[in-house]
């Protein structure tokens, strides 16, 4: 049963992570119903922003500074940056193209991916950038019940993701903006007239989604420590997956899907074997797609004329 | 939205949708003496055009194309022929297909099981006239079979479930079977297509057939163009509810265009295979297909020729120019005048920006020099007589790395700042970026050239879908209903 319960707690946290991911990315398709390839290379850029807080405060070992305010720097800038470059992207690739072909900004979005993939190897080259948090956050600084160990980075990433979709579970029920939100996505025309100001809206949504791309982005070097110009693809993949098995522009739904894609991949690498984990989370969402097109969240939706 | 200036018939006419008859007048073409030229090859019709292209092609190797060039040729056609299929899907249905190089793959994988050692003891080694419509035919039921849920699929989830197909497609050539797909190690030695009596093996014979394979897949698409199908494709995709209620069969369309793009690829894959002998899962990775969609968008979406020529273009610059220093360095600079040619008018404005470009470079290299000399001491990255010309006029720091990726960062953040300015102020803050691009390309992106092809590919697709959607070739109606 230890093996089990292990396997549930690394589900859950790297549920977690996915589940940050795939919420921006169901919160800019709810508004602009644009799949937003490049969200997965938002997170690498994160993940990048939080390898060079380390490298300026001194590197994993000879930290300057404590850690908890390390940890709160690398979280800030690593949002800050990802959302600025979320809103700089819709502002110059998809704001031109909002009422273009819905074909166009897809095949825009994919070009932003490719190019910002290539652009971090060129600006921080191939090499695997390594974290080294138990330099800084020793595996012991958490605890043990049993055979089943949980250490302070995964408590961490749990406790952070959680708070943050809390956090934005109120922004939207309770805000003026997550209010503009799904008036924006359900007839832009409308809420114009209605004294919404659009594309103030759309600019927050990206900035708020890709934020929290960023902040995954960290999450997932403190926990896998690895960090390279490719990372931002298959964990793309993985969210997008999360995204539509919740239903696509569902937050509860996004949350859902993450913490079932992590599980699933979590047992499938634990009890099936390693090789087939992409290949049968891919079948998942196919499986899914095919039953339920809509996602387990999802609303139907209905085609008007 | 401008309607057309003066209509041309003089009243309705019977039997005739005054709409529908007027439908080339809203051809939007290009300005000055370059649409008087589009006007008049449209004049001489599609196969003259095509015999002279293709005569052209088979020419190229005899006037001396060879080795490393007749490589790149290779790889070009290949792409074309996948970028002419895509345009089916793509083009005509308006289905954004991003798992179609997992028919490319499912071609060549086909091939290799089909002519190779691979499969029981013998192996089997079908003759390629047998085992290319095989591949072909069950290519297509793939199509289908892939297609079959986009049925109920709207719009971008159709894109999700072929994007995890092409994903599926490379994790199973990885993982599954690995004795008969051989892993990540691929598949070697397989067959030469041997066809009535002749054996394709020289590089020269693969390019030759490749010609003459894509001009034939041009010429059978564009009478499928022509054709009823065709313009029920167009129909889907402009509008499929309105095109439901003229009760064309919207979804057999759709599974129409995926088994007749999943058939060209599996051809494209077959030729690609024997001629490289061997079959890898990277070869049918996310990087093909984007140059495929790079060729596709370039060259215009829709359009036949645009395909082929768009990637034929993007492939002879991505796998030849950059490939060698001098070359990629006339390409740069040659692309930068052309756009300014293209874009500055009047030429007293081109004149004074290059001017004050040329003065702004001398007198950045100058104070960069009196500041600090490992300021300027780096070399120019660019080979030949560029490279010594720019000595003094570009900065190259000692160590250009770190000055160079910042520059890139400032580049990027200045050509969109230089897109969201306005008639003077774009003039003059054109002539510090034209600077910051010559100073980024010197220090850093002629000496990584494998990066800068694929940074290309990713700015075509994102420049071309901002700037001009029809691409190139393209056609574009000025629609006067929206």
């Amino acid at each position: 049963m230890g093996f089990f319960f292990q396997e549930l707690v690394n589900g859950i946290v790297v549920g977690a992570l996915y589940s940050l991911i795939a919420l921006g990315f169901s919160m800019v398709y709810g508004v602009l119903k644009l799949l937003n390839f490049a969200h997965g290379d938002l997170y690498m850029v994160g993940a990048f922003a939080g390898y060079f807080v380390i490298q300026w405060f001194g590197g994993s070992k000879a930290l300057t500074i404590p850690v908890p305010l390390l940890l709160v720097i690398m979280f800030v800038l690593a949002a800050a940056l990802t959302g600025g470059l979320g809103v700089a992207i819709e502002r110059f690739a998809y704001r031109p193209l909002r009422n273009a072909p819905r074909i166009a900004p897809l095949i825009t979005a994919i070009g932003i991916s490719f190019f910002l993939e290539n652009a971090a190897l060129l600006l921080f080259g191939g090499q695997f950038r390594i974290y080294n948090t138990s330099d800084f956050i020793p595996f012991s600084s958490g605890f043990q019940i049993g055979s089943v160990s949980v250490d302070a980075v995964q408590i961490m990433v749990v406790v952070l993701g959680i708070a943050l979709m809390i956090a934005l579970q109120q922004l939207v029920v309770r805000t003026k903006l997550g209010k503009q939100m799904p008036a924006v996505a359900a007839d832009r025309e409308a809420a114009e007239m209605l004294g919404i100001n659009v594309n103030f809206t759309i600019a927050a949504t990206f900035f708020l989604g890709s934020a929290l791309a960023g902040v995954a982005g960290v999450m997932a070097g403190l926990l896998f420590n690895q960090v390279t110009n490719t990372i931002g693809f298959l964990a793309g993949l993985k969210a997008f997956t999360a995204a539509v098995v919740g239903g696509i522009g569902s937050l509860p739904g996004a949350m859902l899907g993450g913490l079932l894609i992590g599980m699933a991949e979590s047992f499938i690498t634990g009890y099936v074997s390693s090789t087939f984990t992409n290949l049968l989370v891919f079948g998942l969402l196919i499986a899914v797609m095919l039953v339920r097109p809509s996602g387990l969240l999802g609303q139907v939706q209905l085609q008007k004329v | 939205m401008s309607l057309d200036p003066q209509p041309k018939a003089a009243g309705p006419q019977v039997g005739a949708d005054e709409w529908v008859a007027r439908q080339e007048d809203r051809r939007e073409y290009l300005p000055s003496w370059l649409g008087s030229a589009q006007r008049a090859g449209e004049r001489i019709g599609w196969w003259p055009r095509l015999a002279v292209a293709a005569v052209a092609g088979l020419l190229l190797p005899v006037i001396g194309l060879g080795g490393f060039q007749l490589q790149v040729g290779i790889d070009a056609l290949v792409i074309a022929v996948l970028a002419v299929g895509l345009n089916i899907v793509v083009g005509w249905a308006g289905l954004l297909d991003l798992g179609y190089v997992a028919f490319f793959g499912f071609g060549a994988y086909g091939f290799a099981l089909l002519s190779s050692s691979q499969i029981g003891k013998a192996g089997i080694h079908l003759p390629a006239l047998l085992s290319v419509p095989i591949v072909m035919i069950g290519a297509a039921i793939l199509g289908l079979i892939v297609g079959w849920p986009s049925r109920r699929l709207i719009g971008d989830y159709l894109a999700i479930v072929t994007l995890f197909f092409g994903e599926a497609f490379v994790e199973f050539t990885n993982n599954v079977a690995p004795k008969t797909l051989g892993g990540p190690n691929g598949i070697i030695s397989i067959d030469p297509i041997r066809s009535f009596g002749y054996q394709f093996t020289s590089n020269e014979s693969y390019y030759y057939l490749l010609v003459v394979v894509l001009v034939l897949t041009m010429a059978v698409l564009r009478l499928l163009d022509t054709s009823r199908t065709g313009r029920a494709w167009r129909a889907v995709r402009e509008d499929p509810l309105a095109a439901a209620a003229m009760t064309i069969p919207v979804n057999r369309l759709k599974l129409m265009a995926f088994a007749f793009g999943a058939m060209v690829a599996a051809l494209a894959g077959t030729i690609f295979a024997a001629q490289q002998i061997s079959v890898f899962p990277t070869n049918f990775d996310t990087p093909i297909l984007i140059l495929v969609y790079a060729g596709l968008i370039l060259g215009g979406a829709g359009s036949i020729a645009g395909a082929a020529t768009g990637a034929l273009v993007v492939m002879v610059i991505y796998d030849g120019l950059l490939r060698s220093p001098t070359d990629s360095g006339y390409l740069f600079y040659g692309l930068i005048l052309l756009t300014l040619l293209v874009k500055l008018r009047p030429w007293r404005r081109l004149g004074l920006v290059l001017a004050a470009t040329a003065a702004f470079g001398f007198a950045a290299h100058a104070i960069a020099g009196a500041i600090s000399s490992s300021a300027v001491a780096g070399r120019p990255a660019s080979a030949g007589w560029i490279g010594s010309a720019l000595r003094d006029w570009v900065i190259v720091p000692a160590n250009p790395q770190i000055a160079g990726n910042w520059g890139f960062v400032l580049l990027v953040c200045m050509l969109i700042a230089l897109v969201q300015m306005k008639s003077w102020w774009r003039t003059i803050l054109l002539v510090p970026t034209l600077y910051l691009a010559c100073f980024v390309w010197e220090t850093r992106l002629a000496a990584e050239p494998s990066i800068t092809r694929q940074l290309m590919i990713g700015a075509i697709l994102i420049v071309m879908m901002n700037a001009r959607p029809q691409g190139l070739l393209g056609e574009r109606r000025v629609e006067a209903l929206t």
